[in-house]
C-alpha cells in the first residue's frame, strides 16, 4: 500500500546506512528477559564475529549471573528468528550479517534467574 | 386580536442552528475544493453535512461563559493548595514520579491536540463539524495551560519537572507519545478524529485520563484532582465528538466502512501501546493504588468497549484487530514496562525503584498467573543487588519498534518467556516490530514510517550531542553527553528513588511540620 496523499509523497529513508559511523546490529539473549529487549549496537562488518562473543558482549550481558557460565561451544544462534550457524572466524559481512539485522542467541540450560527466563 | 409579539431570544435549537450552520458560507471567486482541499482525498464521502448533529449543542457565546466558570474554580484550590504547601499531603514522595510521567508525556499531547483540532476544524467544510472541533481545540489548549499550573507548585520543589518542552522533542521514551500524535496530525482530518477523538478519547480515555486522576485522589493531590474535575465537561464532550464522527462517516457512504475499520485496527493498537506508560503507572508508579491495570482494562476495555463494538456491528464495524491480543497484554505490559524504565534509570528524568514487600504481595495478589512466575524474581535479583551496592543500570541502548517507537520488550502472545519481534523488507532496508500489528501499521503505510525519529538510531547518528560535541575524542562518555543535551541533571533527575534529593528533602520538608 501507499500513503494516500494530495501531491507526490517522497521522502528519504531516515536510517539508512551510510548514516551510520558502522552498520546498526541488534542482538538479543533469549530466556535472560531481565535484559528486556534486543540491543541495538553500530559494528564494523570487518569484525569477526567471534569479537561478538569475546569482546562485546561481556559488557552488555555480564552483568546477569548467567553470563559467566555460557558455553559459547553450545550456544544456539539464530537470525531473524531463524535457526543459524556463523562462523566465528569470519567477518560479520562474511557471515551474511548486513544493517539492521537482528540476531539472537539461545544458551542451553540457562533459563535466567530462579529458572524464571529473567 | 393580539398583537404577535417578537420573539426576542432565540430557542436553544434555533440558536444552536445559527451558532452552527449559519456561520457558513460557499465561496464564490475560488472553487470550494481549493480553498478545502483536504476532507475529500481520504476516500471518505459525506453526502450531507447536515446530518451531522451536535448532542450537547453547544454554542460558542455558551462555551465562554461555562468555560470561565470552572477556570475561577479550579485556580481558586490551585492557589489553596500553592500557598498552604499541600504537597507535602501526598502519600509518598515516589508519588510526584506519576506527575513527572503527566506533565513530560500527557500535557504537550494536549498542545498537539489543540494545533490538531484547529487544523481539522479549519479543513472540514460542513460547520457543525467545525464549531466543535474549534470548541475542542480551545479545550486542549485550556487543558495544557490548567495541568501546567496545576502541577507548577510540585516543579518548585522535586526534579524532574523543569524542562518537559525540551525532553518531548528528545527524550528516547517521549518519542512515543509524541510520534503517536505527528502520525494523527500528518494525517488526513478524518483520520485524525478517528486517531484521536474516537480511538484515543472515546475508546481509551478511561483509561489515561482516569487512573492519573483517581490515582491523583487516592495519593492525596487535590492540585492534580481539581485539574481532572474542571476537565471532566470537556472530555465528555469530546468522546461524545468521537463516537458522533464515527457514526456519521458510517451511516453517509457504506464505502466509508472499509475505510473507517482499517483506521480503527491501526488507531486502537496505537492508543493501547501508548498506555503501556499508563499501565506501568498504576501498577508501580502510585504509592497508593486505585485498582490494577488488569482490573482497568477488564472494566473499562473489555466491557465498556465490548458493549461500543458490539453496537457497531449493525454498521458493519468489528472489533479492532488487536483486540485479542490487548486483552492477553492485561497480565504482562505493566511489569514489562517498569522492568525496562528500572534498567533503564539512569536514562529517563524521573525515579524508579524496586516496589516494597507488601506491595510486591500486592501484584502477586492482582496477577496471581504471572507476577510471581515471570515477574518476580527478576525484581528480587535487583533488589539483592542494590542492596549490595550493585544496582542495575543499562548503559547500552535498546533496539525499538519503527512504529510505536518502545523499546521492544513485549512478549509473544501466549509465551511471556520469549520477545516478540516481526520484521518487514522494504527498499531493501530491514525494518522491526514489536508485534504483528505495528507491522501491518508499518506495511500499509511504508513511506510514511520510514521517515520516524528513531531516539535509538539518532543517537548513533550523532544528532543528540550538544554542538562542538566530538564522539570519536578518547574517553567519550555517550550517556553522559546524550542527558547534557537532554539538559537533565545527572543524579538529580535520572536515578533509583532511594537516595534521591527528591525523597531526603520530601522527608525533612514532611518532618519539619511536626517537630523542630
Amino acid at each position: 500500500m501507499t500513503v494516500i496523499a494530495l501531491k507526490p509523497y517522497e521522502f528519504p529513508l531516515k536510517d539508512a546506512v551510510e548514516k551510520f559511523p558502522a552498520p546498526l546490529v541488534y542482538v538479543g539473549w533469549e530466556d535472560h528477559l531481565m535484559f528486556p529487549a534486543p540491543f541495538c549496537l553500530p559494528l564494523p562488518p570487518d569484525m569477526p564475529f567471534g569479537a561478538l562473543a569475546a569482546q562485546v558482549l561481556p559488557g552488555i550481558y555480564g552483568y546477569h549471573p548467567d553470563f559467566a557460565k555460557i558455553d559459547w561451544s553450545h550456544v544456539q544462534w539464530f537470525k531473524s528468528g531463524k535457526p543459524w550457524t556463523p562462523d566465528p572466524s569470519r567477518s560479520l559481512a562474511e557471515n551474511g550479517i548486513g544493517h539492521k539485522d537482528l540476531i539472537r542467541f539461545r544458551t542451553p540450560g540457562l533459563e535466567g534467574i530462579a529458572g524464571s527466563c529473567s | 386580536m393580539d398583537t404577535p409579539v417578537l420573539k426576542k431570544k432565540l430557542g436553544l435549537k434555533e440558536r444552536y442552528a445559527a451558532m452552527t450552520r449559519g456561520l457558513g458560507w460557499d465561496t464564490t471567486y475560488q472553487p470550494m475544493e481549493k480553498v478545502f482541499p483536504y476532507d475529500r482525498y481520504e476516500g471518505i464521502k459525506i453526502h450531507d453535512w447536515d446530518q451531522w448533529v451536535d448532542p450537547f449543542r453547544l454554542t460558542m457565546d455558551a462555551y465562554w461563559k461555562y468555560q470561565g466558570e470552572k477556570e475561577k474554580k479550579l485556580y481558586a484550590v490551585i492557589d489553596a493548595f500553592t500557598q498552604n504547601n499541600a504537597f507535602l499531603g501526598v502519600t509518598d514522595a515516589r508519588y510526584v514520579n506519576v506527575l513527572k510521567l503527566f506533565i513530560q508525556g500527557v500535557t504537550p499531547l494536549e498542545y498537539y491536540a489543540h494545533r490538531g483540532f484547529a487544523h481539522v476544524g479549519r479543513h472540514f467544510t460542513g460547520e457543525g463539524a467545525r464549531v466543535a472541533c474549534q470548541m475542542q481545540s480551545i479545550d486542549e489548549l485550556r487543558h495544557y495551560q490548567t495541568e501546567t499550573h496545576a502541577i507548577s507548585t510540585y516543579n518548585k520543589f522535586f526534579n524532574g519537572m523543569h524542562h518537559t518542552n525540551h525532553w518531548f522533542d528528545r527524550v528516547w521514551y517521549l518519542s512515543v507519545p509524541k510520534s503517536f500524535f505527528e502520525d494523527a496530525s500528518t494525517a488526513g482530518p478524518f483520520e485524525f478524529l478517528t486517531a484521536v477523538s474516537f480511538s484515543f478519547e472515546y475508546v481509551l480515555t478511561n483509561l489515561l485520563f482516569v487512573p492519573f486522576m483517581s490515582g491523583a485522589a487516592y495519593n492525596g493531590d487535590m492540585s492534580t484532582v481539581t485539574f481532572g474535575f474542571s476537565a471532566q465537561s470537556d472530555e465528555s464532550r469530546h468522546m461524545t465528538l468521537g463516537i458522533e464522527c464515527i457514526k456519521f462517516m458510517l451511516e453517509q457512504d457504506p464505502g466509508n466502512v472499509p475505510i473507517v475499520q482499517k483506521w480503527i485496527d491501526k488507531w486502537f493498537w496505537r492508543g493501547y501501546r501508548l498506555l503501556t506508560l499508563v499501565a506501568m503507572m498504576m501498577d508501580y508508579m502510585q504509592p497508593k493504588r486505585v485498582m490494577s491495570w488488569k482490573q482497568a482494562w477488564e472494566m473499562y476495555a473489555e466491557q465498556n468497549g465490548g458493549a461500543l463494538f458490539k453496537d457497531l456491528a449493525r454498521y458493519g464495524i468489528r472489533e479492532p484487530k488487536g483486540w485479542k491480543d490487548a486483552c492477553e497484554g492485561k497480565d504482562h505490559i505493566s511489569h514489562q514496562a517498569w522492568a525496562t524504565f528500572y534498567g533503564f534509570g539512569a536514562a529517563a528524568p524521573f525515579h524508579t525503584w524496586i516496589p516494597r514487600e507488601d506491595e510486591m504481595t500486592w501484584l502477586a495478589a492482582h496477577y496471581p498467573d504471572t507476577f510471581d512466575r515471570c515477574y518476580r524474581p527478576r525484581l528480587e535479583y535487583w533488589r539483592e543487588q542494590a542492596d549490595a551496592g550493585n544496582r542495575f543500570y543499562i548503559k547500552t541502548l535498546p533496539m525499538l519498534c519503527q512504529t510505536c517507537q518502545i523499546p521492544m520488550l513485549f512478549t509473544e502472545p501466549g509465551d511471556a518467556t520469549k520477545i516478540c519481534a516481526r520484521e518487514s523488507d522494504y527498499l531493501g532496508n530491514k525494518f522491526h516490530f514489536c508485534s504483528d500489528h505495528c507491522k501491518e501499521i508499518f506495511d500499509d503505510e511504508p513511506q510514511k514510517y520510514v521517515q520516524a525519529w528513531l531516539p535509538v538510531h539518532q543517537i548513533y547518528q550523532g544528532n543528540c550531542f550538544k554542538p562542538g560535541v566530538d564522539p570519536s575524542s578518547e574517553g567519550f562518555d555517550p550517556l553522559a553527553a546524550v542527558l547534557d543535551y537532554y539538559e537533565v541533571s545527572h543524579g538529580r533527575d535520572n536515578l533509583d528513588f532511594e537516595g534521591s534529593e527528591d525523597q531526603r528533602h520530601f522527608a525533612e520538608w514532611r518532618g519539619e511540620t511536626s517537630g523542630n
